[in-house]
């Protein structure tokens, strides 16, 4: 099968004053069908602008500096801006970590709706209206025909981002990038857009790009893990196996300082340092500062190299190696 | 048993619009005419008493809206209880005055979620931790410099960074900093309201452990806010379980994740992700988290709830006692008792 869409050595640099930031940096990974690949990292990693450069919305000072972005035999980072709009919204749709963000406050939502079926869709008006209010009863918004004519102050922030996921769904996309939809939500909330955004992904076949820092959902959700650090993919494969015995340091100590798989009431194990400055990565793996397995070999620059079980992993001394 | 440390005693925290005279006028002749006054007051905590002995760490945990940070701002005197009264080693913190009103507040201390909102943009790290204790005499300005580095240290800090700002700090040092300014005061109870909320995973974990530490240098008490069950649970003895204003639920942290009672409890956890779990289906409790302008009457859970019986939507049930030292507030354990 081949894959939904497939990103080869991404590179998207942020040309700022103080310098070059290299958000994504020679990142690779694929999608396919029905399948839910987890984008995890911490702030700064670059899985947001990952995410952006996918679905074409990176902002000057930033754009794609390399790599290519497959999907149907088209590559996304070379494509002009109006094919792009043909497919962004409609093949590929994007939902954001705040829905208020995503939703126009002065509007209604039919309105907002109804905009995004005739952007892509040459049909009526009342067949629009029809099909968003049918998405809205999708994504389980009670009464579907009285909320298409509220504002989006009117819901709740979980009902909000049930709208967005609505709109996103409206053309059925290959593609969903979900940016951390769920952080802001409360546990309850989380739980149903969860199993909404998985029912989808199941019955539409809908490849989803699920980015998040918080490893616990990706736990539940994801087939393929891919872990970022400082605009790298340290760790890719399959969810399970990465999991079960992360072989990249940076991986083991984010699982391993998650508290729930800790002793409780024992210190968390914690990983050293903080989060690096992209404008000023030390040369070689950006990750050695932190780690206690780095020599110096670690002074350049580990190449993803495949790994036994068929996963990818960027290191000169992973875990199941004698330090 | 000991004093407790803090004690709230049928607390409540009513927030509501204070009318104008025109505005009273307006509803008073609106209530001649027939029609009912609206409601447009929120119970954000609703008749809440709890104690916390010294030396404990209290988990409490909620949703968003549930009052868990009103609960958090009274106990740190922040904001004044509606009705009830709150103890501080057994003195009304309300009645206590002069001197002693002021050393009781100082002695709870709060840690905030926001590390960005919470320290003052224009102040030096020297200010931000060290203002109250010279304030407050606590420390002589000969013996200050060190006394300042001596707190900064304690938090995690490198004290040479005492000339700088906020921005120049990472979001897991300014969160030291918040700790560091709570503790300059040398208290003896922390409200951390959602202390790790904002931070990364790995830069969470420094800082848990440095509030575990702290507890035992210290020998602080914790009343540990968040909607991180994994946090709670990991760091916490007791948990409390508030659902719209009430707490629902409360025991021993292992007695709450081996035998939560209260159906809210349960499905709580049910839905908390796991790292250990391996992709599966989602399932979910239905319904939304309701207003708590119009809260439900009776047991305010009884919409979601799936064992919700006639009774339910009537009558609000009391903490019981099912274990020892294991209440819940739900009307299914009298009828199995």
């Amino acid at each position: 099968m081949s894959a939904t869409i497939e990103v080869r050595d991404l590179r998207t640099h942020f040309f700022t004053r103080a310098g070059v930031v290299k958000a994504v940096d020679d990142v690779s990974f694929s999608v396919s069908r029905g399948q839910v690949l987890g984008l995890v990292g911490e702030s700064g990693s670059g899985k947001t602008v990952t995410g952006f450069s996918i679905i074409g919305l990176v902002d000057p000072p930033g754009r794609i500096a390399g790599g290519s972005i497959w999907y149907q035999g088209k590559d996304l980072a070379h494509l002009s801006e109006r094919e792009m709009r043909s497919l962004r919204g409609n093949r590929i749709a994007m939902i954001f970590q705040d829905p208020m963000m995503t939703l126009n406050p002065v509007l209604r939502i039919d309105t907002q709706m109804i905009e995004t079926v005739l952007a892509h869709s040459k049909v009526s008006r009342d067949e629009a209206s029809r099909r968003s209010r049918d998405a809205l009863g999708m994504v389980g918004i009670p009464s579907p025909d009285e909320r298409l004519r509220a504002y989006p102050h009117q819901f709740s922030g979980g009902m909000r981002q049930r709208v967005a996921i609505a709109i996103a769904l409206l053309h059925n996309p290959d593609l969903l990038i979900a940016d951390e939809p769920t952080t802001a939500l409360d546990v309850t909330i989380q739980a149903q857009i969860l199993a909404e955004v998985q029912r989808l992904a199941i019955e539409h076949g809908t490849a989803l790009i699920w980015i998040t820092h918080d490893l616990s959902v990706i736990a539940g959700l994801a087939d393929q893990i891919a872990v970022m650090y400082a605009g790298r993919v340290v760790e890719s494969g399959d969810a399970a196996a990465i999991l079960d015995r992360p072989l990249h340091p940076y991986t083991h100590g984010l699982i391993g300082s998650v508290p729930s798989r800790n002793k409780r009431g024992e210190k968390l194990r914690q990983i050293p340092g903080m989060t690096p400055n992209l404008l000023s990565l030390p040369p070689g793996c950006a990750f050695r500062m932190r780690c206690a397995r780095a020599d110096a070999a670690c002074e350049i620059e580990p190449p993803a190299a495949p790994h036994d079980d068929g996963r990818e992993l960027r290191c000169f001394h992973p875990m199941d190696q004698a330090a | 048993m000991s004093e407790p440390i803090i004690e709230l005693r049928g607390v409540s925290k009513r927030f509501g619009p204070s009318y104008d005279a025109a505005a009273r006028l307006t509803r008073a002749i609106a209530g001649r005419l027939g029609a009912p006054p609206r409601n447009e007051t929120v119970r954000a905590v609703d008749t809440v008493s709890l104690s916390i002995q010294r030396g404990e760490v209290v988990g409490l945990v909620g949703e968003s809206g549930c009052g868990k940070s009103t609960i958090g701002r009274m106990v740190a005197g922040i904001m004044p209880p509606t009705e009830g009264q709150i103890l501080f080693k057994g003195h009304d913190i309300a009645t206590l005055s002069g001197r002693d009103g002021k050393s009781a507040k100082l002695k709870v201390q709060m840690i905030f979620q926001d590390p960005y909102a919470s320290l003052n943009p224009r102040l030096r790290v020297a200010d931000i931790v060290g203002e109250a204790p010279l304030t407050h005499g606590l420390v002589s300005r000969a013996n200050f410099d060190s006394y300042l580095d001596a707190q900064l240290h304690r938090a995690g800090l490198d004290p040479s960074f005492k000339r700088r700002y906020p921005h120049q700090f990472s979001g897991g040092q300014r969160q030291r900093i918040g700790i560091a300014r709570a503790l300059a005061v040398q208290p003896e109870f922390l409200v951390c309201d959602e202390a790790v909320a904002a931070l990364d995973v790995s830069i969470q974990a420094q800082i848990l452990n440095l509030f575990m530490d702290l507890r035992r240098e210290l020998d602080l008490t914790y009343l540990f806010i968040s909607h991180d069950l994994g946090v709670v649970e990991h760091l916490s003895d007791r948990v409390l379980i508030m659902y719209l204003g009430r707490i629902v639920e409360s025991a021993r942290t292992e007695e709450i994740f081996n035998h939560a009672n209260h159906p809210y409890t349960r499905a709580l956890l049910a839905e908390v992700p796991r790292i250990d779990s391996r992709k599966h289906r989602f399932t979910a409790i239905t319904g939304e988290i309701p207003s708590p302008l119009n809260p439900p009457a009776g047991c305010h859970f009884h919409p979601r709830c799936p064992h919700a019986m006639p009774r339910c939507a009537a009558e609000a049930p009391t903490m019981r006692e099912i274990a020892p030292g294991h209440h819940s507030a739900c009307h299914l354990n009298e009828v199995a008792a």
